[in-house]
């Protein structure tokens, strides 16, 4: 998505291209379309656009990418939730989302 | 089922068919969901559905079990002869069910199973929406049902055309947008949701409205409540209206300072009409509760958008809150002390 842009460095993204066999399921299911096949291997184009979304990850079928685990829609009742329940020490209530 | 209109004789039995057009009553229906009236329930009975006439070559579409995404994929199909596999999502949408792994390979290969969808078909093929990836391994199918997944375009209203170009998706088929429209649909369920919270600071603000040099009176509390609740309303104009709307032109990437520029710009241009009497501190503490509670509802609004990371929400709540927490009791102060100023 080129013309939103969020907060440059903050998604956690990983690929380990030792690892990757070069399928290009990450190319395809990618929503906002950060990877590339480059040299028979997925490359990731556009770090800053990853939303942790997770389908890459889900999808690769060896592994080698590592997406922020945290699921959640990421709205902020969700994460105010999360850390007063850290504080409390009671379980999450879900949001509305 | 009002949206079922008749059946079709399989080698599993009879299965409903469904229409491609949209009554008044899922119009209506989608009103509700749209508003949050009865968002959280609003499903379709999962399982094999049809729709034109579909043979044992017809494609197999998958989608989830919340009924706006059913009529969404539904009215696209005009046409077409197809099977819809309606996945058990507990009434949540494809890609937030994909999100919270409801929709997911084990429940895809549970409703193939249970449809007996390989007695009715040929093929082996299913085609997923490209955001059920999120939750569905499409190379894990195979093995759990023997049937092979494909992903198909995000939009339903693509499907035509991926049908018709032997299942190739272009690069516009497989990028997520948040375009005005799609914007402006999150925007009743946004406002919705804030009854309560915006009936509990109503109840706080008039209360503490009375409060002045005759110790309580209750026609400050009426005059001075109204303005404040009038501040309160154009919080939620700014934060959850206008915020989406200009998403794309109001400066900054993170959504607290968007909520906080419109918020201050909302109050600021209201305030002739406001405070007739502007006194300074009682127009300063108005302008700077708008703008903390516009903040907190924009920055809410990133649950609702399809390109935050929540590692990126995480970290402008961090900032967020501390001045919408301190800019809110900033504004209260002033407020109380304007009563006396």
């Amino acid at each position: 998505m080129k013309d939103f842009r969020y907060i440059d460095g903050a998604a956690i993204l990983r690929l380990d291209r030792e690892t990757c066999i070069g399928c290009g399921i990450c190319v395809t299911v990618c929503p906002h379309r950060i990877f590339r096949l480059e040299t028979k291997k997925a490359a990731i184009v556009d770090p800053d656009g990853c939303m942790e979304c997770g389908a890459c990850a889900t999808n690769c079928p060896v592994g080698a990418i590592y997406v922020n685990p945290d699921d959640g829609c990421g709205c902020a009742a969700l994460i105010i939730n999360r850390w007063l329940s850290r504080l409390t020490g009671k379980s999450v209530s879900d949001c509305n989302c | 089922m009002p949206y079922v209109g008749g059946f079709i004789a399989t080698a599993a039995g009879p299965v409903p068919l469904v229409s491609t057009t949209l009554s008044w009553r899922d119009r209506l229906g989608a009103i509700g969901a749209r508003s949050g009236w009865f968002r959280s329930n609003y499903k379709v009975i999962p399982g094999l559905y049809g729709v034109g006439r579909p043979g044992p070559e017809a494609p197999v579409l998958v989608t989830a079990n919340y009924k706006l995404s059913f009529d969404a994929l539904r009215r696209e199909l005009a046409g077409i002869d197809a099977w819809i596999l309606v996945v058990d999502t507990r009434g949540i949408n494809v890609w937030c069910a994909a999100g919270k792994k409801t929709f997911s390979t084990d429940e895809v290969a549970y409703q193939v199973k249970s449809t007996r969808l390989a007695e009715i078909v040929r093929h082996r093929d299913l085609i997923l929406p490209q955001l059920a990836a999120v939750g569905v391994a499409a190379a894990r199918l195979h093995q759990a049902c023997g049937f092979n997944g494909t992903f198909g375009p995000i939009r339903a209203e693509d499907l035509p055309a991926y049908l018709d170009r032997k299942r190739q998706a272009d690069e516009a088929m497989r990028t997520v947008t948040f375009r005005a429209g799609e914007r402006a649909v999150l925007i009743p369920v946004e406002i919705c949701l804030l009854w309560k919270p915006f009936l509990a600071a109503t109840i706080i603000l008039v209360l503490i409205s009375g409060i002045g040099p005759d110790i309580y009176s209750l026609s400050a509390a009426g005059v001075r409540g109204m303005r404040a609740i009038t501040a309160s309303l154009l919080a939620v104009l700014a934060g959850a209206v206008l915020t989406p709307l200009l998403l794309p032109w109001i400066p900054g990437r993170q959504f607290w300072l968007k909520g906080a520029l419109i918020g201050a710009a909302t109050g600021l241009a209201a305030l002739p009409a406001t405070t007739r009497a502007a006194d300074l501190p009682a127009a300063s503490a108005l302008v700077l509760w708008t703008t903390c509670v516009a903040s907190y509802l924009a920055m809410n609004f990133t649950g609702s958008t399809p390109y935050t990371s929540l590692s990126g929400v995480g970290l402008e709540m961090r900032r967020g809150l501390v001045f919408q927490l301190g800019g809110a009791a900033l504004a209260l102060g002033l407020w109380l002390w304007s009563a006396f100023a």
